[in-house]
């Protein structure tokens, strides 16, 4: 399929709290996912990098940062700029450049170093920004999991204990994964018994910040073919769409919804798989693996929702039946996701990404899925940036 | 059951909400063209609405009332620019997501003082209400409309 491209190699540095610059964190990704693919650094054509603005500032966090830290060669180079889809902005540019031809093999690079506690808008009055306005009036990040979690309770009867259940299985899932922050197995009770956050979440219930970086070598299906690696698995779709108007939820940072007088409501969240499964021609049926943004224990369930993965409302059904653990029909985040990992902003979404090409290359060990063979990703970030990714082999 | 407003209140955002001390209400625009409302009021001076190039807007109050779509709280003092308390006097208070019938939309806002979780449920009509951070600015607040005085 000539609108596929290749995944040669994948490679991250393990998320945590380091106290290092992002640079470092990119250059032992970059380098791992090189050896990973078998591919020379002076050979890459194009190096994408996803930015974040808090590393330092625009133009120093950018592609050419880490070019310069792998040694400048000469490459071409882009930036994006996508909260927290920053990297399949990343991912997409890099697919464009091979499929138009301008370039065979490309390195897709994200890396972050965190502050410490509530991410929190820059100093000064500035009543025309929302992301002022709803820290003003004491509305926190936390504040729309919350909103979202308490409405799945009202609409569809979930329970506190469905979204420890979801803790509980990311938790495990985690547990051996070298790359993941967390790595401790959580019970129900355990997280009962942590504090409470924005009711009904529990601190046990939204993800922490860290520190983390995640590489990716991509390449033209021609390019993977000379290199002896033809079965690799490729890059299907890369959804990177807006929300259409009028917006049906209240999004992170607004403090209100468009109104739906002269337009229908529509959900950013489902739009999202919604292209990349048209842009791949996969059905939600053919879904073998995901790797969700589980900001919080209950946006993984809407999220497997949105996926399509059951029908509106029964997700947390699915949970308790085991479907989306290792083992079961459809697993989610059997990286650990956001749980064992911490959101790594411009590194999260190439993340999920190298989860799925182990997961589809039989190289993930005890975390390993029989017989993965199409996976997707998906996250949503501030200002209307979200994507979905879809692996297949 | 709170204190009256001092002589002069200062709202905490100038423009979004009358000072009406008994019914305040929020204050919003209107696209003459496609009669999409906005709150916060569009600034941009080109509705939003991708297939409407409405561009002359009209000052709107929105509803006073509303359906409660979904509510939490804030356990812990949330940063600045909120107006801080010492840690030890820091009582944690609801917030709302209101649902405006005529206006189809979801607003958010803080739940007035004494009004817990607890005594909120999804589908309960919301009334609007000023209330004073610590600071002593004027916000916008959600009330269970029962609770109206
Ligand atoms: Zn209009």
């Amino acid at each position: 399929m000539s609108r596929d491209i290749a995944i040669l190699g994948v490679g991250m540095h393990p998320w945590g709290k380091w106290g290092k610059s992002f640079v470092e964190y990119g250059v032992v990704a970059a380098r791992a996912a090189l050896v990973d693919a078998g591919v020379k650094w002076r050979d890459v054509q194009f190096v994408s990098g996803a930015a974040t603005i808090r590393n330092g500032y625009p133009g120093q966090v950018a592609g050419a940062t880490f070019a310069q830290a792998l040694g400048w060669q000469g490459a071409q180079v882009n930036t994006s700029y996508a909260a927290c889809a920053s990297g399949s902005q990343a991912l997409a540019a890099a697919r464009s450049k091979i499929l138009s031809g301008e370039c065979e093999v490309a390195l897709v690079i994200g890396a972050d170093t965190t502050p410490k506690g509530f991410l929190k808008p820059a100093p000064g009055d500035r009543p025309d920004d929302p992301d002022w306005v709803r820290f003003r009036i004491g509305i926190t990040n936390p504040t729309y999991f919350a909103l979202y979690a308490r409405r799945r309770m009202a609409l569809y009867g979930d329970t506190l204990a469905d979204f420890a259940a979801v803790k509980v299985k990311n938790a495990a899932h985690g547990y051996t994964n070298p790359n993941a922050r967390y790595r401790k197995k959580f019970t129900a009770e355990d997280v009962a018994a942590s504090a409470m956050l924005a009711d009904p979440l529990r601190l046990m219930d939204v993800c922490a910040v860290s520190d983390g970086a995640a590489a990716i070598i991509v390449s033209s299906v021609d390019y993977a073919r000379r290199l002896g690696k033809a079965g690799a698995p490729r890059v299907a779709a890369v959804s990177t769409v807006t929300p259409t108007f009028a917006s049906a939820l209240v999004e992170m940072p607004d403090i209100a919804t468009d109104s739906a007088i002269a337009a229908k409501a529509q959900s950013f969240r489902a739009a999202l798989p919604a292209k990349a499964y048209a842009e791949a021609g996969v059905d939600p049926a053919d879904i073998s693996v995901a790797e969700v943004y589980d900001l919080s224990t209950a946006l993984e369930l809407d999220w497997i929702e949105d996926l399509q993965l059951c029908p509106r409302g029964a997700a947390a059904r699915l949970v308790r039946e085991g479907a989306t653990t290792i083992g079961g029909r459809v697993p989610v985040n059997p990286s650990g996701g956001l749980a064992c990992f911490g959101e790594a902003v411009p590194a999260q979404a190439l993340a999920q990404v190298c989860e799925l090409t182990w997961q589809l290359r039989g190289q993930a060990g005890a975390r390993q899925i029989d017989n993965a063979r199409v996976g997707i990703t998906a996250n949503q970030g501030l200002f209307g940036h979200g994507s979905s990714v879809i692996v297949k082999r | 059951m709170n204190a009256p407003a001092v002589a002069a209140p200062m709202p905490v955002l100038d423009g979004w909400f009358t000072l009406d001390a008994e019914r305040p209400q929020l204050l919003g625009n209107r696209c003459a063209r496609c009669g999409t409302v906005y709150f916060p009021k569009l600034k941009s001076g080109y509705c939003r609405h991708p297939d409407c190039d409405g561009d002359a807007f009209d000052e709107v109050p929105l509803s006073r009332t509303g359906t409660l779509w979904s509510y939490t709280n804030a356990a812990y003092q949330p940063p600045e620019p909120f107006a801080q308390v010492d840690k030890d006097a820091y009582r944690p208070f609801a917030i709302a997501a209101v649902e405006l019938a005529a206006e189809q939309m979801i607003v958010l806002g803080p739940v007035v003082d004494g009004v817990g979780v607890e005594q909120l449920k999804v589908g309960m009509t919301m009334a609007l209400k000023l209330e004073a951070l610590a600071d002593g600015k004027l916000t916008w607040k959600w009330a269970p409309a029962g609770a109206m005085a």
